[in-house]
């Protein structure tokens, strides 16, 4: 590969048809720094976690109104349950904290019927917008990603929103999912990583995905009510407390004890969303705000000092855990852990150590600083090697074909089903470590094959290319001989743009 | 620039080259004969077809496989044929049937996509020769009979080169995109990763269009449609019919029963649909490789490499087992594993394919498996 075919492809998200090859490639990577936008129109008319919330608001408080009409308690709360996506693998994951509603009903277990039949149509209404939510911000981003002027920035954004990752299965995260790109990751992309793991730890999408909007401290004021009328189980619940600690910063296996995580999960009590938590907290969280805000609940709060990883933080409210967010934000095991990822993605499946090191040594000297961290990459010999680094992912794939196609607006149902298909649902890579960003993950026969059915589809519809002119614009100075024969000699040219997509070369980055 | 026949042409220039000299010589008066090639791919088992049930370590090594065979009628003193081939039998007792053992391609390793590259090509590595033997044989037959078919919605690799040659799709079976699958393959040749991967999904896909749908419904239905455009006198003269399902890692005694009744079931259409035309038909019922002679811990076999080969038809020379018998002991076995084998699967087609035509068999070898030197054709198969 060229310098300029690098820049395109493995910094950015493929070369667009219709615009000129860079001719300064490194200057073309720097200069979008200051030409990137955190809100572009497409993204300002997608969903929010404000109006997302609403209507999942909206939807409880009715859910509560037909308990209340009914009289009796249920036996288990309703839409628990993980909602299905059209064409996705089933959901992994479960609310933690609520009992699985089964989803064909128990024989002798029928409630009447009234109630049923409006909790249920509630329930499918509340799933139905959720999932046009989801659909909606999908097609922005790859709206986005299509026509954006700063594709190694955005690049950026997709690594942090899957490093930052919620999964898109259960009801309360499936229209929440984008919005957490689009509000905790896009403003900070290009600033400090502090501020962008404070501003993903307290989005609605990460409080209720990995279950921090309904850990109670167990002699917190409202830990203390429960427990007294002893009649439920309430407490901690570590889960986003590990989670942090072992995939958005330190990494695991770093040091930290099973004594740490509980000692931050008991710190991080109080964080949750309002308006739409559930459990016993969600009144206590409810009080002001409006409906997805982070809100730190005194009532929730574990009271005390807590000694993390050898240090101890003083007892306070919600500056506690955010002190040993800060902390844990430019710790030397978080450079590394982000140094390693970044020369993941950048220079290959196997980190190539050298660069692992420097790049922690920018982040470690600049506090985080993700513009000196990106300088660092970009200058760094290990993510120019000539060889192609990586195996493209499903969503590189997409986008860079459509792109190559000069596509300027993805279809949200198309672009959805599309990935379902080519295995690599948006936001939902069904755990929060995110999806893999290694070739054994995304390299198998039958994911070749639908990238092939796709690419035929995508050639269809792309209108009169010349395949044989576009190739070099996408890969300029990269396209093997072999590959200029093929698509040379091909029946028809949809047939060559299909063959092109699918060509080694593009097949990589 | 985008002109199919030159791709073809250029890409073949050595095959062609071979093939357009001796056409001449070849040419023939007309002919009504009917060749039919069916493809077994997958690897099929050929001891679990053409059972070798007097060799003393065959029911050692088979186990539970060798049960089938218990009752089954003996072809001659080493030989037994698998109790599902019924019609095949008969046709083995009216001397229309021949089966070869011991037979193997060139190919000695075990990928199945490499190993249908050499069967069907005709080479004697993969992808050493880029177009297939079957379509190289239209050059032996007069132009205006030259004709071919493929019996499913790909053109086989066999039947690709510089001949033209028709395909025709039993309905449901998506035909959009085989060219591009078929240029996705060659462009992946020089890739070792995308070579594998991509190998591995079209052997699954090939797998998936198996023999034993419908309770042999389907096949006798893919055998009746193949008569149907072999049968008229401007009709092809040449089909193939790609079988799949034959790679039985598991389960393999009920799985290849059910396959065999296929193929039982394919043959006999075959026979019927042609009628008084099965006089001047040939069929080769041929593989890329055998499997293992030991049974695996699932009830199936592992990939190999000696197995059976079949021509029926009316002109056969039937009713024998063509076998120089290298036995089954541990000693005899290929690489400590695999039916060692003893006949060269090109020689089989070669001397099948001339003695069916009337055509010079060296010739014939030369123009079919040009990479096969010194090879000798097999004599006395028609």
């Amino acid at each position: 590969m060229t310098k300029a075919s690098i820049a395109l492809n493995r910094f950015g998200l493929g070369a667009r048809g219709d615009q000129p090859v860079p001719t300064d490639p490194l200057g073309w990577l720097t200069g979008q720094f200051a030409k990137y936008d955190p809100v572009p129109d497409v993204i300002a008319s997608a969903p929010t976690s404000a109006g997302v919330s609403a209507e999942l608001a909206d939807y409880f408080r009715q859910q509560r109104a037909l308990r209340a009409q009914q009289g009796a308690k249920p036996a288990a709360p309703p839409a628990a349950a993980a909602v299905a996506m059209p064409g996705a693998a089933p959901a992994g994951l479960q609310m933690g904290a609520q009992p699985v509603q089964p989803r064909t009903p128990v024989p002798g277990a029928v409630p009447p019927p009234g109630k049923d039949d409006a909790m249920r149509q509630a329930r499918q209404f509340a799933q139905r917008t959720g999932r046009g939510d989801y659909a909606g911000a999908v097609g922005a981003r790859a709206t986005n990603a299509l026509v954006t002027e700063t594709p190694f920035v955005e690049r950026l954004v997709h690594f942090w929103a899957n490093h930052f990752a919620v999964s898109a299965d259960k009801l309360e995260v499936i229209g929440l999912s984008g919005t957490l790109e689009f509000e905790a990751i896009r403003p900070h992309v290009l600033g400090s990583f502090r501020d962008m793991l404070l501003a993903v730890e307290q989005h609605p999408a990460m409080l209720l995905y990995l279950d921090q909007a309904v850990s109670v401290g167990p002699t917190s004021p409202l830990g203390l009510k429960i427990a007294a009328r002893g009649n439920r189980k309430v407490g901690l619940n570590e889960n986003l407390a590990r989670e942090i600690l072992e995939l958005h910063t330190l990494g695991v296996r770093t040091g930290y004890t099973q004594a740490d995580v509980t000692e931050f999960a008991r710190a991080m009590t109080g964080w949750t969303v309002a308006g739409i938590g559930r459990g016993p907290g969600s009144a206590a969280a409810g009080t002001d705000g409006l409906p997805g805000d982070f809100v730190f609940a005194a009532p929730l709060h574990e009271p005390g000092d807590r000694m993390i990883m050898g240090k101890r933080y003083p007892a306070g409210g919600v500056e506690q855990a955010r002190a040993v967010l800060f902390d844990v934000a430019i710790a030397p095991a978080t450079a590394t852990h982000i140094a390693t990822k970044l020369a993941r993605h950048f220079a290959g499946d196997t980190p190539p150590p050298a660069m692992v090191e420097r790049l922690q040594t920018a982040f470690l000297t600049s506090g985080g600083d993700l513009p000196t961290l990106y300088r660092a990459l970009i200058a760094s010999p290990e993510a120019w090697v000539e060889q192609p680094v990586k195996f493209k992912t499903p969503w590189e794939w997409t986008i860079s074909s459509m792109r190559a196609l000069n596509v300027k607006v993805a279809d949200p149902q198309v672009i959805v089903g599309l990935l379902n298909q080519l295995g690599q649902p948006t936001w939902k890579p069904g755990q929060p470590i995110g999806f893999d960003d290694i070739a054994g993950s995304w390299a198998g026969p039958d994911a070749v094959l639908r990238r092939v059915e796709a690419a035929e589809r995508f050639a269809a519809r792309a209108g009169n290319i010349d395949a044989r002119a576009l190739a070099p614009k996408l890969l300029p100075g990269s396209v093997s001989p072999a590959t200029q024969t093929a698509l040379a000699n091909c029946e028809s040219p949809a047939q060559a743009v299909a063959l092109l997509l699918v060509a080694p070369e593009f097949m990589r980055r | 620039m985008y002109d199919r026949r030159s791709f073809i042409g250029a890409s073949a220039a050595g095959a062609l080259a071979l093939a357009l000299s001796p056409r001449m010589a070849f040419a023939k008066a007309d002919t009504d004969k009917r060749f039919v090639f069916i493809i077994q791919r997958g690897a099929a088992d050929g001891l679990g077809i053409v059972a070798p049930v007097g060799d003393p370590a065959f029911v050692g090594a088979r186990g539970d496989l060798a049960a089938d065979f218990a009752t089954a009628a003996k072809l001659d003193s080493m030989f037994a044929l698998h109790p599902e081939l019924s019609v095949l039998g008969g046709l083995y007792t009216k001397k229309q049937a021949l089966f070869a053992h011991a037979v193997a391609s060139p190919y000695r390793d075990r990928s199945h996509f490499d190993g249908q590259n050499v069967l069907e090509s005709g080479g004697t590595s993969a992808y050493q020769v880029k177009d297939g033997w079957l379509n190289r044989l239209l050059g032996v037959l007069p132009p205006t009979e030259a004709k071919a078919i493929a019996v499913s919605a790909t053109v086989p690799l066999a039947l690709r080169g510089p001949h033209d040659v028709s395909s025709y799709a039993p309905s449901g079976l998506p035909q959009a995109s085989d060219d591009l699958m078929q240029r996705v393959t060659m462009l992946y040749q020089g890739d070792s990763q995308l070579h594998a991967l991509w190998s591995e999904a079209m052997n699954t896909r090939q797998l998936t269009s198996d023999l034993a749908g419908g309770g042999g419904a389907n096949a006798a239905a893919t055998g009746a449609l193949a008569a149907r455009l072999l049968a008229p006198a401007d009709g092809a003269r040449i089909a193939m019919i790609e079988t799949g399902g034959w790679d039985t890692h598991t389960q393999q005694r009920q799985r290849l029963a059910g396959q065999l009744k296929g193929l039982d079931a394919m043959i006999a259409a075959l026979q019927t649909g042609l009628g008084p035309l099965w006089n001047d038909t040939m069929v080769l019922v041929a593989t890329e490789f055998g499997r293992t002679v030991a049974v695996n811990g699932t009830g199936g076999t592992d990939h190999g490499t000696g197995t059976a080969a079949m021509l029926i038809g009316g002109g056969v020379r039937g009713g024998r087992v063509l076998a120089d018998w290298p036995g089954l002991s541990p000693a005899a076995l290929f690489e400590a594993r695999d039916l060692k084998p003893t006949l060269q699967l090109d020689a089989f087609i070669g001397g099948a394919v001339a003695g069916h035509f009337g055509v010079d068999p060296a010739r014939t070898m030369a123009a079919l498996f040009p990479e096969s030197k010194r090879v000798a054709a097999v004599r006395g198969l028609v």
